[in-house]
């Protein structure tokens, strides 16, 4: 399937589920999935750095937060719709991805991990200590009820939804685009071996910008309307582990080569904690995550991809 | 004539252990030069800092007219220096034709623009493979391979980037004598093709027959290069090599 028809069958897709969404209508649903999309996008950023590249990123949250946070000073400066909102959050972490891609990719495995790790410990103490977003004490975004599209008066959680699912679209297609490219065979390279890739005249460090200033941007997309979404935006759950264990942990469990293993993770992974949110706690939904992590890690390596495919080779040749 | 690549006094240290002291070294463009010396001499380092994988603290080289100094490894690949390395790196989630199209997509089509249609990079890939005796294989993955089939994989990579000058890190350690025929047969027949060789080895029949010229690098110094039947009668090579 080339990319035009892809992104067809994605936005169909999309639209398919807006439909079913609004037919159900329940409140309630939109919440829950909201969530879901957002750790689409984010889980598809994650893997772009960390699935097609090989750099593992724990900084996930910094890059969210620093999206969260563009809309809430934008939001105080010079209000405008979500739709700029999430492309000034888009601007601002990918700005955020080059400038950390540049002082850290000459670091490699575990000591890019702490760098990124580390990355998100200071702009968490940044925000805390910048009083105009809200400082400590966070900051409050009143949504409103309702918004005027297009000679429609649409509830505002679903125009929320629809566009986080819109941008999940886009960021599947875009991974997907990648994955088939030139660029995507040199991020294989790269994560392969870096040193025969530079060998084989790859331009490793201006990939690995590429990767991660696309992969930033995305994560700020997702993170965007999350003042919106919250109502009340405070730095703690902004730069929650949540974002970085779940980012990390959806492509690991879907699978980190493919477009599809962040998407199927996340789908899988977010609809299990929404589910332990609502019927056993809140606080749970972590721990379902490290014992799902360490279950693919014991039996699925390569994730549920990784294990569709050794299926489907087995079954090939008997 | 002037030289392909012209190594002009080039030093590299590690901490207090100076690695390279300054060697000086010229290729002539159709050579096969051999590059021999006990281990730990410095032959890697050097090929290293000759590809960009290390930047050398003094010295310059020179390839094909250009200054080298200062840039990247895939810059130098991009102007024509292609190397092998001493143990097989092959991509290895790629298969054997995608592990070619690497240098054809980032090196060839860098230096010619994309012009190549998909069909006509796939041709290609089978071209190389062909060559080093892998077509059956192409769609296989390194980890499939034997390890002279890896040798010529890498060797394979390195020609699909389409050098001038193919630095060959010890391909034939640890291969049967009828294995090191097969790599030798291939390399002359690169050489024939007008791709410039230095081969760096430490088996000695493979590097006499081989070799138009011998250079010998003990403990970073250069301390022979010429004739290889001259070079091996050298006193100090002799010395180097069996102790005193």
């Amino acid at each position: 399937m080339n990319t035009a028809k892809f992104s067809l069958v994605t936005l169909a897709v999309g639209a398919v589920v807006m439909v079913f969404a609004h037919w159900v209508h329940v409140d309630y649903l939109y919440f829950a999935s909201y969530t879901i999309l957002q750790f689409i996008v984010l889980a598809t950023a994650w893997n772009i750095l960390g699935g097609y590249c090989g750099y593992v990123n724990f900084g996930s949250a910094a890059f969210f937060a620093m999206g969260a946070y563009a809309s809430v000073f934008m939001h105080k400066f010079h209000p405008l719709p979500v739709p700029f909102l999430i492309l000034i959050g888009g601007v601002v972490s990918g700005i955020v991805g080059f400038g950390m891609g540049y002082l850290t990719l000459r670091l490699r495995g575990s000591f890019f991990a702490i760098a990124t790790l580390a990355l998100s410990v200071v702009l968490q103490t940044l925000v805390v200590n910048w009083d105009y977003v809200g400082g400590s004490r966070g900051a409050y975004i009143i949504r409103p009820e309702q918004i005027e599209f297009a000679g429609i008066t649409i509830n505002y959680i679903e125009y929320l939804f629809g566009l986080m699912l819109l941008l999940s679209v886009i960021a599947l297609v875009t991974a997907r685009t990648i994955e088939r490219s030139q660029l995507g065979f040199g991020f294989a390279s790269i994560r392969d071996d870096e040193l025969a890739a530079e060998a084989a005249g790859v331009p490793t460090l201006r990939l690995k910008l590429i990767a991660t200033t696309l992969s930033g941007a995305f994560m700020g997309m997702a993170g965007a309307p999350f003042p919106f979404y919250i109502g009340y935006l405070q730095p703690s759950s902004a730069f929650g582990l949540e974002y970085a264990v779940n980012s990390i942990a959806m492509p690991m469990i879907g699978g980190t080569t493919s477009w599809i293993g962040p998407l199927v993770g996340a789908v899988l992974l977010g609809s299990a904690q929404q589910y332990a949110i609502v019927t056993i706690s809140s606080a749970v939904n972590l721990l379902i995550v490290g014992l799902m992590l360490v279950a693919f890690v014991i039996i699925a390596p390569n994730g549920l991809v990784g294990l569709v495919q050794g299926w489907r080779r087995s079954w090939r040749k008997p | 004539m002037t030289a392909l690549l012209h190594i002009d006094n080039i030093t590299k240290r590690f901490g207090g252990f100076v690695a390279l002291d300054g060697i000086e070294l010229e290729v002539q463009p159709g050579e096969r030069l051999g590059l021999i010396g006990p281990n730990g001499s410095g032959k890697s380092t050097l090929v290293n800092c000759i590809c960009g994988t290390l930047q050398n603290e003094s010295g310059h080289v020179r390839f094909d007219g250009h200054a080298m100094d200062g840039l990247a490894a895939h810059q130098r690949t991009h102007r024509g220096l292609a190397r092998s390395f001493q143990l097989p790196r092959p991509f290895h989630s790629m298969n054997l034709a995608d592990n070619l199209r690497i240098p054809l997509i980032y090196t060839v089509h860098a230096r010619t623009g994309p012009l190549r249609s998909h069909g006509a990079l796939d041709d290609r890939c089978h071209e190389l493979l062909e060559m080093v005796g892998l077509l059956a294989k192409a769609k296989q993955m390194p980890r499939d391979l034997t390890q002279v089939e890896m040798r010529k994989l890498e060797l394979a990579r390195a020609v699909a980037a389409e050098p001038k000058l193919l630095i060959a890190d010890e391909s034939m350690a640890g291969l049967s004598h009828s294995e090191i025929d097969d790599i030798l047969a291939l390399l002359v027949r690169l050489n024939e093709r007008g791709i410039t060789i230095i081969l760096i080895e430490h088996i000695m029949s493979a590097v006499m027959s081989f070799s138009q010229r011998l250079a010998v690098l003990v403990s970073g110094k250069k301390i022979a290069d010429g004739k290889p039947q001259d070079v091996v009668r050298n006193p100090e090579v002799v010395r180097a090599y069996l102790g005193q």
